[in-house]
């Protein structure tokens, strides 16, 4: 294709130009409006922070909540990635060893956990979670959070291991190699692409979910980060800047990630966007 | 028989929890969408359909929700999908511009939508927010309101926020399926004569109807499942304007404590996703063969 002439390109810039002014633009006012007083906030709205305050973080940080939530966040989401990957990794191999009727049926099966959106299952999950003993508990939402990953985890490793080839496999396994060698030494380092895909789709999912935490969690003490800024809303009401210190902190870790290895964010979520 | 035992211990693990913590829920709740499961109901007894008659008979608020619901992802789908085609094309070439506007539209797919809904409801705050103030700047002030408090508008507004943090995402589902289509097809096009307008139409556009497919599905799937945005932005309000499908179980079974009829809502929503599903298949497949 031919490049396209001056006066066209002038003309591309703006649309994409204003498209990016409108995604940018609410964020610099979430970060001004985190520095600034509440009082400032309502009395000059559209100005940056002057002077710039610290009030807002210090509320959130007092008695060590923010930690708190932080770590809780921390805990689920980091053990729901591991356990999904192990055992979605596994079962991807698995089915992809099975015979094909089972392997099919099985792949199917596990196909349907990609259709139902959560909200379908919502009540009886609450129900089987209130006779398991599992409200309440930060083991509970690993569980659940592992339970909802392991779909798409297996959709993507599965769909990589079928372009790996199959000789492969077969040579090792004449040389005495058992099944688990071949998963361990051969299909996993090989699959490391896709498991780097699903590892930043689960935790773009798990850190960010706020159903689960919503439904299962009473105490405050277990309260996730999304779960605590929706309290902190009705806590605070309006205050602002309270909000978006709360806003900002819970989304410096995966902002930093993103700038780092944004190619891999956005293959993740593309490719687990049949979920999410 | 040992190989096959093998390969058994590593489906294991995984498909028991997916078993007791997917299969089964998912199976109960067709079981007790059919009993008048409740706080107040002393004894679970199985009613049948009675749930879904009373439901889509005489139940206006399931009413309201279900065309909250088709509000909210019909504005979605025609923005969504359509914005993020164009800006698709604009930035389909890998240049170092391009990869630059990508990530930006991408960005607010990765902020939780809890925090998009509060930066979103500061933003529409009709003392303090920005909409109204640009508004009055450019002159319209007319146009101003309460965006995410009036009865009519707000459902809009909400629409409009999940345009704002998933268009990027979407455009990246066309950009993969726009750059799979090989080069040379441009190149015999256009030596073959063939202006912009026409390369669009017979090359882009049928190459790209399975990426387009699967962008329109899954906005609307996505679009029908809202539910963090909403319940951190109006919770449903005011009224019962914002009350989509998925806030509407939630509140039959945790506001007033009517499990078995909240899991009617739940199949019902099931079988509405596994309908809107298939007719969009149908209809975006019919076209694809015509083209």
């Amino acid at each position: 294709m031919r490049r396209p002439s001056g006066i066209v390109q002038i003309l591309r810039q703006f649309p994409l130009l204003a498209f990016a002014v409108l995604i940018l633009f609410p964020f610099v006012m979430i970060f001004f409006a985190a520095f600034k007083t509440d009082a400032a906030v309502y009395m000059a709205p559209y100005n940056a922070p002057h002077p710039w305050s610290l009030a807002a973080f210090r509320t959130l940080f007092h008695g060590g909540q923010m930690f708190l939530y932080f770590r809780n966040s921390t805990i689920v989401t980091s053990s729901a990635i591991v356990l999904s990957i192990v055992l979605g990794s596994m079962m991807a191999y698995g089915l992809y060893r099975m015979g094909r009727f089972w392997g099919n049926l099985l792949w199917a099966v596990v196909s349907f956990g990609i259709m139902v959106p959560t909200q379908v299952n919502m009540v009886s999950l609450y129900i089987e979670f209130d006779k398991l003993n599992l409200l309440n508990s930060l083991f509970g939402l690993v569980i659940v959070d592992c339970t909802f990953l392991l779909p798409v985890t297996v959709f993507i490793v599965g769909g990589y291991l079928k372009t790996l080839p199959y000789g492969l496999l077969e040579a090792a396994q004449i040389d005495g190699a058992s099944e688990w060698m071949l998963f361990l030494r051969i299909v996993t380092p090989l699959s490391g692409a896709a498991i780097a895909t699903v590892a930043i789709f689960s935790l773009v999912m798990s850190w960010n979910d706020l159903l689960y935490p919503l439904l299962f969690i009473q105490s405050k003490g277990l309260q996730t980060l999304p779960l605590a800024l929706l309290h902190f809303q009705g806590q605070y009401l309006t205050n602002y800047p309270a909000l978006f210190a709360g806003v900002l902190i819970s989304a410096i870790p995966i902002v930093i990630l993103y700038v780092i290895f944004q190619r891999f964010f956005m293959e993740g979520l593309t490719a687990g966007s049949i979920k999410g | 028989m040992g190989k096959r035992l093998s390969i058994l211990t590593f489906v294991l693990p995984g498909f028991l929890l997916y078993g007791i913590f997917f299969l089964v829920p998912t199976v109960s709740s067709l079981a007790l969408s059919m009993t008048n499961w409740g706080a107040t109901s002393k004894h679970i007894v199985f009613v049948g359909l009675k749930n879904f008659i009373e439901m889509i008979g005489s139940d206006t608020i399931f009413r309201s929700a279900v065309v909250d619901s088709l509000e909210f992802s019909i504005t979605v789908v025609v923005f969504q999908t359509a914005l993020a085609l164009a800006f698709a094309l604009l930035l389909v070439r890998n240049t170092r511009l391009n990869i630059m506007y990508r990530s930006i539209y991408f960005f607010p797919t990765i902020i939780a939508s809890v925090s998009v809904a509060f930066i979103w409801q500061y933003m529409f705050d009709p003392t303090v927010g920005w909409v109204n103030h640009f508004l009055n700047i450019i002159g319209l002030s007319n146009l101003t309101q309460n965006w995410l408090g009036g009865q009519h508008i707000a459902i809009f507004s909400l629409a409009f926020i999940q345009f704002w943090m998933h268009t990027g995402q979407v455009m990246l589902l066309y950009i993969v399926g726009l750059q799979a289509i090989p080069r040379d097809l441009y190149e015999v096009g256009e030596i073959e004569g063939a202006g912009p307008w026409q390369r669009f139409r017979h090359i882009t556009w049928p190459l790209l109807a399975p990426s387009a497919i699967i962008a329109v599905v899954y906005t609307t799937i996505q679009s029908f499942k809202v539910f963090d945005l909403v319940i951190a932005t109006t919770n449903g309000g005011p009224g019962d304007a914002t009350e989509v499908f998925p806030v509407y179980i939630y509140q039959e079974a945790f506001t007033n404590y009517q499990y078995g009829y909240a899991e009617a809502g739940a199949v019902l929503f099931l079988i509405m996703m596994i309908l809107v599903t298939v007719i969009q298949f149908l209809i975006i497949g019919r076209r694809d063969v015509s083209v």
